[in-house]
């Protein structure tokens, strides 16, 4: 008896119109797109994208050449040599990230005791020759004075949460 | 001016003056329809989006009208790539004889009362003849590319479009019984009334086999074995690029937009107005007003629309079918369905039933 009423069902095409139908609905559903260029979506403080090295407000760059980030970094993207200045601090003499082998972990963030290595919330960055995505030293700490008001403002806005 | 070039046209020979009238006639039926082509492709791409609530392309021109433009033009700067161990000239050929049937079918289409490039007597039976003729072309260009997976989108088109062939031949044998004619201006001639007077009434399931069996006779979703493009990548045209592949997408439309016409003509009665014969003279006399609401081209048109959305609403909607259930629903359900139903609409015929063969 079932399978003659599943066999009618099936003739008369019964499931295949309440397919119809759902898709039907959808097709006068409000469009979710967020047509990208124009419009953006809402980004989280804690936003991992390009990175920068950050100063104090003295001037005087935070990294001190602990090398932690250096050593958490799971795709060996960032390499440090550091040396003693004159005034007795060690200070790095190379830091650089490349780009390309990095996936934005966010490790390095992270594990950096002075707050000196960060993730800004820029995404929207290319290279057009080989060596524009090998981050130097001047180069992220250039990012990083152009930013800096960004910076402190997500991590004002994270700071209960760390 | 417009004189002398009426007498400069008179005095041409009799045969250059019907080439050139039927040559203008043709363009009139292939411009437009290449148009509605090239914009099918783009309703397409934006109903589907709907259907996924997104928008679609919107970028190119305002609104992305000039979507179609775009992709015509990229598709045209495109190299086309002859693979090395294919047959070159039945490579070349199998686009070109894929599109032509499509485009010839066309000859015979009653757009409206009379408006038809050549009102012949076996339309119906050129239809049929001249589409089994496109399954050739998808043959062909899977051979030709010497791919397995072309050759197995051939083998699966080839084995799908015969089947159906047959359950469309069997709907379309229904008609001509209720026609009782093979011209196409003469079927719709015989729905002529109000809307209950069409043919999809008491022919209602040779309506539904008919175009689920056009689906499938044109390769589209939930019948796309032949492209596959999860299963066997792109089927029959993977190796196809460029125009070359332009010319299969064109014909795969002009197929669709075919027969989707053809529903419209055999099923819901052309070109006549839903309203045909319910209002007075007295409304149809009215400029604007009588035209749109009297029998025309665009009623043909609008009908033509919605069989053509309907397809759209397939493919956003159903998955693909197994090959093997594709066969069984064409041999076991389709096939039979008709032969049951052509015995009724025998049956309505003698005994001269409602107002369709009184």
């Amino acid at each position: 008896m079932n399978s003659v009423v599943n066999y009618f069902k099936s003739l008369l095409l019964l499931e295949l119109l309440r397919g119809l139908a759902l898709t039907g609905k959808y097709l006068f559903a409000r469009k979710i797109t967020v047509q990208y260029p124009d419009e953006k979506t809402p980004m989280s403080a804690r936003f991992r994208g390009l990175h920068a090295l950050r100063r104090y407000p003295n001037g005087e760059e935070r990294c001190i050449a602990c090398k932690l980030c250096e050593a958490v970094c799971p795709a060996l993207a960032i390499t440090i040599e550091s040396e003693q200045r004159a005034d007795g601090t060690r200070r790095t003499t190379r830091y650089d990230i490349d780009l390309t082998k990095c996936i934005y972990c966010g490790f390095c963030e992270e594990s950096c005791p002075v707050d000196s290595i960060v993730e800004t919330h820029i995404f929207e960055y290319h290279g057009e020759q080989r060596g524009d995505l090998l981050m130097t030293k001047d180069k992220l700490l250039a990012i990083g004075d152009k930013y800096e008001k960004q910076i402190a403002q997500a991590r004002a806005q994270d700071a209960a949460f760390r | 001016m417009l004189d002398s070039l009426l007498a400069l046209w008179a005095l041409l020979p009799e045969v250059v003056q019907t080439v050139t009238l039927i040559a203008v006639k043709i363009l009139a039926i292939v411009i437009p329809l290449s148009l509605s082509v090239a914009y099918l492709t783009f309703v397409e791409r934006k109903v589907i989006g709907y259907v996924q609530v997104r928008i679609g392309p919107n970028r190119v021109g305002p609104r992305g009208w000039l979507q179609p433009i775009a992709d015509a033009v990229k598709l045209l700067t495109k190299e086309i790539i002859l693979p090395s161990s294919a047959n070159l000239f039945l490579f070349v050929l199998a686009p070109i004889l894929c599109l032509a049937p499509s485009l010839a079918a066309w000859a015979v289409i009653p757009f409206a009362d009379g408006v038809v490039l050549s009102n012949i007597d076996a339309g119906l039976l050129y239809i049929l003849a001249i589409s089994s003729m496109s399954v050739y072309g998808i043959i062909i260009a899977g051979w030709a590319s010497n791919s397995k997976y072309a050759f197995l989108g051939a083998l699966r088109s080839a084995a799908q479009m015969v089947s159906y062939e047959i359950a469309m031949g069997f709907a379309l044998v229904g008609v001509l019984l209720a026609a009782g004619s093979l011209n196409l201006s003469q079927i719709v001639y015989a729905q002529q009334g109000p809307f209950w007077h069409w043919y999809f009434i008491p022919l209602f399931p040779l309506f539904l086999v008919y175009f689920i069996a056009g689906v499938a006779e044109t390769n589209r979703a939930p019948f796309d074995v032949a492209e596959g493009e999860s299963e066997i990548v792109a089927g029959f045209h993977v190796e196809y690029s460029g125009m070359t592949f332009a010319v299969f997408f064109l014909a795969e439309y002009a197929n669709m937009i075919l027969v989707s016409v053809l529903a419209s003509l055999m099923f819901l009665g052309g070109w006549l107005s839903p309203f045909n014969g319910l209002l007075p003279e007295s409304v149809l006399t009215v400029p604007v007003l009588g035209a749109l609401l009297g029998d025309g081209a665009h009623w043909l048109l609008l009908k033509t629309a919605f069989f053509l959305f309907l397809f759209l609403w397939f493919r956003a909607t159903f998955p693909r079918y197994r090959y093997d259930q594709i066969m069984r629903l064409g041999w076991k359900v389709f096939i039979p369905i008709t032969i049951v139903w052509l015995l009724v609409v025998g049956g309505m015929v003698l005994g001269h039933v409602g107002p369709w063969f009184a």
